[in-house]
């Protein structure tokens, strides 16, 4: 059974608060006991505690998958990019090195690919992704176009990203301001390279400059 | 959280409550869109590897009519081919006929528990024959049925030993008795006439 198609994963990382309960509560799945799918990412951890959650973006055109000189990554009909399949993967990390986001590991032990694989077992099922359901601050939230855009009228989710010359698109949002979606509709991810944030507000480049032309 | 209707039926609001049925809302993607490459041409102007292995799982299960034919079909030939092949093989081999007697060495020449090496029926058919008690004497080849490495007979181990495997064959049988072979040595028939040892055909064995 294929993943609801009117339900899609967002990621609200301003909501972030760095509590590590997905990281938890992926680490207690039985499919991949004792490691967690899901990194929980410090921006810029000299200057602010500012975290954010790293699922699998799901991309429509998976760098990891293009990569794979193995065969081993595959994605369902239902547009989830699942873990390397067991028999094909040969645990060469090109899949680690590939993908923009920096989603795969290599579990050395076992020899194989794992990655966040939206909780398939539970969303093919209809239920939402275990990092979803403990989120306290709804950083992460699973569900309809319709509920986010009732519970965050001020932002839009946005699935395009921008990697040097690489564009992705994805099927897992990221929310952006209303006012700055509208004029830029893709993230610029390696713009934020260049600059570092000089405050405890962390503000990064990955939109254009908000306070500059744009009224908020 | 007053801006949410618990309501199901208010326009616009559909679902926020959780309890709308999941085929409220028509799917927004095609469940079983192609792969697009990341140049974004379609997929007849990508190279042919691309759509060997595709990524997407509904792509990558499905098997087009033509090709399970033509596996099918080129299948079948190959087994009728390898029947012919077998057939063939059994002729030459009848043709061939009993390969010649040929003198190995003399009795004297062999002590108890020795082994000497030598070629039957072809000169490139390396043969160890050993010498196990006064009169009881074996010969194989020394071809390892695995994957024909030369086996080192050690008659104080009661075994012939294939060092690049691991495996070993029983010294008075020449079956199999340890490591990846499954088949016995090739068995060389000896004669002893007088004070000489003869070789005087060659067993095949399988099992």
């Amino acid at each position: 059974m294929p993943k609801p198609a009117h339900l899609n994963f967002y990621i609200d990382p301003n909501r972030c608060i760095g509590c590590q309960a997905c990281v938890q509560a992926c680490t207690e799945c039985d499919t991949h006991r004792g490691e967690s799918m899901i990194h929980l990412e410090f921006v810029n951890r000299a200057q602010s505690v500012q975290t954010v959650p790293v699922v699998c973006m799901h991309c429509e055109q998976p760098t990891c998958a293009e990569v794979c000189p193995a065969d081993a990554i595959k994605r369902t009909g239902d547009g989830v990019v699942q873990s390397a399949l067991k028999p094909r993967c040969i645990a060469c990390g090109n899949c680690v090195l590939a993908c923009p986001f920096g989603v795969p590991e290599v579990n050395d032990e076992r020899q194989i690919m794992m990655k966040c694989d939206m909780c398939y077992d539970r969303t093919s099922s209809g239920k939402k992704p275990m990092c979803a359901t403990v989120c306290p601050s709804q950083a992460l939230f699973f569900g309809t176009r319709e509920q986010i855009d009732q519970l965050r009228p001020l932002s839009e989710p946005i699935n395009r990203f921008q990697f040097g010359n690489q564009t992705i698109s994805t099927r897992v949002f990221v929310m952006a301001p209303k006012q700055i979606a509208r004029v830029q509709p893709h993230l610029d991810v390696t713009a934020a390279m260049d600059e570092s944030p000089q405050s405890r507000a962390v503000l990064l480049k990955v939109v254009a400059d908000p306070f500059e032309d744009v009224q908020i | 959280m007053s801006r949410v209707d618990a309501r199901v039926d208010t326009p616009g609001r559909e679902g926020l409550t959780g309890t709308a049925p999941a085929n409220l809302y028509t799917p927004v993607v095609d469940t079983e869109d192609i792969t697009v490459a990341p140049d974004g041409r379609p997929m007849d102007e990508q190279p042919r590897w691309r759509r060997d292995f595709p990524i997407d799982v509904p792509e990558d299960l499905y098997v087009a009519r033509r090709d399970f034919m033509k596996f099918m079909v080129l299948t079948s030939l190959a087994f009728t081919a390898g029947q012919f092949w077998i057939v063939a093989q059994n002729w030459l081999r009848r043709r061939r006929g009993v390969p010649e007697l040929k003198r190995i060495a003399g009795i004297a020449d062999l002590p108890v528990g020795g082994a000497l090496t030598f070629v039957y029926p072809q000169d490139t058919d390396r043969c160890v024959l050993i010498r196990l008690e006064a009169d009881v004497l074996v010969a194989y080849s020394q071809q390892c049925t695995h994957l024909s490495c030369a086996v080192i007979p050690q008659a104080e181990r009661n075994r012939l030993y294939c060092p690049c495997h691991e495996g070993a064959f029983d010294l008075r049988s020449g079956r199999p008795i340890a490591g990846p072979p499954n088949r016995p040595l090739t068995r060389v028939v000896l004669d002893v006439r007088g004070q000489d040892i003869y070789a005087t055909g060659i067993e095949l064995r399988t099992v």
